[in-house]
């Protein structure tokens, strides 16, 4: 079989693409932001409907447009561009041919193929189910079967990923280990594969089941293992993002690691035991014990939490170690003040990981903690914790590396580029309110996925607190605000993709590999302590920040139980 | 350009760094405090949810709640097509609550400062039992009987929502639960 070896480097960055990947990356890409702008305008019905005062939308088409805005955005969007990443830190970071490109293209149309069929089934009008889909609530067999044919392709992708992994080792392209993104990527795709593998075991029977075949799907056993598909795959958005700070803060400061040990040790931490962490829907349900629960959500997951706060530590840490050298040393915050604020790529990726961690990842904790569960369950709380860490957290970092990958990926000039220094702002500002009001009207009660705290008509309504009202009109107007920045987002993108101007290098050129890339010479790493911190930190301002954190974490997970403790008791 | 490039030497021999040092040991430490909240908790804390839950038929739970119903019924309440039976059963005792599409089957009222064993199961699909304004939520499973005792503190009219998404009238799924001195 004739093997493509066609190469091209990026002149201002000094990348190398191996065409057929930059091709698949490409059509990734622009799917991804197809399903966001999709998703997008499913959410000015979501948010005009739940802002009481505007109520949109009647009751079947505000659930059936919530449906499709979750699977859109949690699913299509992000997957479709985690795979262009993952082609990204397989075969541009190791300098390395796609392995078999079109496993790649067949994964790709299954994907396509999977996400029309599902999208299909909900505007059909008969598959208002929710992401959660949770049996024995049914859809139309065209829901699952989309979803089936999605996962299969994602699949796909990521074994192609593998294959390609196993080419860079064999054709030498690179030396010593792979580098830390790429190992980040390997993290997101093997969670990927025991995702898909759970959401197989769930959503075959129960495609079986829509069409007939199966006569019985028991409703604990369906969220028990539809949660080690649903969850994990935010896992893989974790390991993902994660992925692409640290890349950012490469490209953007040509940071380094404090401590690859560190770094990547965190990243196990993630294989052995986000898959846990999908426990923490269940606290409120029967049929499980409590050592079960506190097991998979606590021992466990708490380690997964605690590579996460490493993270939240190394890669500003790492920024600061790179800014320092550069010469920012005053004081404790001078790297942080003198970083380049009005470089969106640096932007959004300093937003997520401050809304992830401060908003996303608080949250997150004390949600998961068994008995705490209880005054947060299915409140609107829980879409306010997520739009932090999958809206600020994955969506915004993936915005950041879009401005990045514009010019080195598509080979056009960023448009409109003074927009493209506030979007960040203006999306993960917005998107911060949003995952605040929200939360707050969740301590007061306010359910999720419902259209009318209200209850206009009903024999029996409950009235809401006064601030449960203007948290939800306040989240509303966020969420108007978000959808602007999202829009901002798409248009820059859009507008660059197709109608930028084209970057063109007069040393632009094609390269022939005939036996892989030839490995480029490393220069060896000078010491890394370069003693430019102080009280015997190289990082001083970032593990300040992160004392912050912790005690803002203590603090908040403390008063919770405390709020816990005025509730009846129970037992 | 450093995002493709690692050390010479092998990961996990590189050295630690202090900055990281001493915060895995303090993000180890709040681990493990978080860890032993949820055990201290069940042993000295008062709001754990019970890990009492049957296996049972439909039809069955319906039978013993209709048998409480005759039983203990006070008054009914709501409009007249809309009839739904207030049960004031006695403290300590069993009390049923059905959750189906799209109601909350019987009404309670319940004794301050009593506590009571309430059973809950759904008839149908997923509902979620959210009472408020003490905001408490448990999952209500179909072929899953639940039994969690509660002790309510204040007396007053309380609201039960269903708060886990159940067709397009989810919405209008609401009941009360008085709580009387």
């Amino acid at each position: 079989m004739p093997v493509n070896r066609m190469f091209r480097t990026d002149p201002a960055t000094g990348l190398v693409f191996h065409e057929p990947a930059d091709k698949l990356m490409r059509w990734n890409a622009v799917a991804a932001v197809v399903s966001l702008l999709i998703g997008g305008l499913l959410a000015i019905g979501v948010v005009l409907t739940r802002w009481q005062a505007v109520h949109l939308l009647p009751p079947d088409r505000f659930y059936q447009v919530l449906t499709a805005h979750g699977i859109n955005m949690l699913i299509f969007w992000i997957i479709f561009f985690e795979i262009a990443v993952l082609y990204f830190a397989a075969s541009t970071l190791l300098k390395c041919r796609l392995a078999t490109p079109a496993m790649g293209w067949a994964g790709f149309w299954l994907m396509v193929v999977g996400a029309l069929v599902n999208n299909y089934s909900v505007f059909r009008g008969d598959s208002s189910v929710m992401f959660t889909s949770y049996a024995p609530m049914g859809a139309h067999p065209t829901f699952y079967l989309g979803l089936i044919l999605f996962a299969v392709g994602a699949l796909v992708a990521c074994f192609v990923f593998f294959g390609t992994l196993v080419v860079a080792r064999a054709e030498r392209t690179y030396r010593n280990s792979v580098p830390l993104v790429t190992f980040g990527a390997i993290t997101a795709a093997i969670i990927a594969v025991f995702t898909i593998a759970a959401g197989a075991i769930i959503l075959i029977p129960t495609f079986l089941w829509s069409v007939g075949l199966v006569n019985y799907i028991d409703s604990l056993m369906y969220k028990t293992v539809w949660w080690a598909f649903g969850h994990s795959s935010q896992q893989v958005n974790v390991a993902a993002h994660v992925s692409v700070w640290y890349a950012i803060a490469a490209i953007v400061f040509g940071a380094k690691p404090m401590s690859e040990k560190v770094s990547r040790s965190a990243f196990l931490l993630y294989i052995f035991f986000l898959q846990l962490a999908s426990a923490h829907h269940l606290l409120a349900d029967p049929g499980l014990t409590s050592n079960w629960k506190i097991f998979n959500t606590s021992y466990a997951m708490y380690l997964a939490v605690l590579a996460s706060m490493v993270h939240g530590l190394t890669v500003p840490g790492s920024i600061e170690v790179a800014q320092r050298k550069k010469g920012y040393t005053q004081g404790l915050f001078e790297w942080l003040r003198k970083a380049p604020w009005g470089n969106p790529c640096f932007s959004a990726m300093f937003i997520s990981l401050v809304g992830f961690g401060f908003l996303g990842g608080i949250s997150g904790v004390m949600m998961g903690t068994e008995q705490l569960n209880l005054i947060i369950h299915n409140t609107i709380y829980v879409p306010g914790h997520f739009h932090a860490t999958v809206v600020i957290g994955t969506t915004l970092a993936f915005m950041g590396l879009t401005y990045f990958l514009i010019p080195v990926l598509f080979r056009r000039e960023l448009a409109f580029p003074t927009m493209a220094k506030y979007q960040p702002y203006v999306f993960g500002l917005a998107m911060g309110g949003v995952a605040l009001f929200l939360m707050g009207a969740g301590t007061l009660g306010v359910p999720r996925r419902h259209w009318d705290i209200g209850f206009a008509g009903n024999a029996f309504p409950y009235e809401f607190p006064g601030a449960a009202w203007l948290m939800m009109a306040l989240a509303g107007i966020s969420g108007l605000i978000a959808i602007v920045g999202g829009g901002m987002y798409l248009l820059i993108t859009v507008w660059s993709v197709f109608l930028g101007k084209k970057i063109q290098t007069p040393g632009f050129q094609h390269v022939r590999a005939r036996d892989g890339m030839a490995p480029r010479v490393v220069p060896a790493a000078g010491p890394v302590i370069a003693g430019h911190g102080s009280a015997g930190m190289i990082a001083p301002g970032t593990f300040a920040l992160a004392m912050v954190f912790l005690v803002s974490f203590v603090l908040y997970y403390f008063v919770n139980w405390k709020y816990l403790s005025t509730v009846w008791p129970l037992k | 350009m450093t995002i493709s490039s690692t050390s010479e030497r092998v990961w996990w021999k590189e050295p630690l760094e202090r900055t990281e040092l001493i915060w895995i040991v303090i993000a180890l430490v709040w681990c493990l405090i978080m860890f032993f909240m949820m055990p201290y908790w069940h042993l000295y804390g008062q709001q754990n949810l019970a890990n009492e839950a049957y296996r049972a038929k439909p039809a069955d739970f319906a039978k013993k709640a209709e048998e409480i119903i005759a039983k203990h019924k006070v008054r009914e309440e709501g409009p007249d097509n809309l009839k739904v039976p207030v049960v004031h059963p006695p403290a300590g005792s069993d009390v049923y609550l059905i959750a189906q599409l799209w109601r909350w089957y019987p009404m309670l009222e319940l004794e301050a400062g009593k506590s009571y064993r309430i059973h809950l199961m759904s008839m149908d699909w997923l509902h979620g039992f959210s009472l408020q304004p003490e905001n408490i939520n448990i999952q209500v499973h179909p072929g899953y009987e639940h039994v969690v005792t509660v002790t309510p503190t204040h007396p007053g009219t309380y609201s039960i929502l269903c708060n886990e998404y159940c067709g397009v009238n989810h919405h209008t799924m609401a009941s009360r639960l008085y709580v009387v001195k």
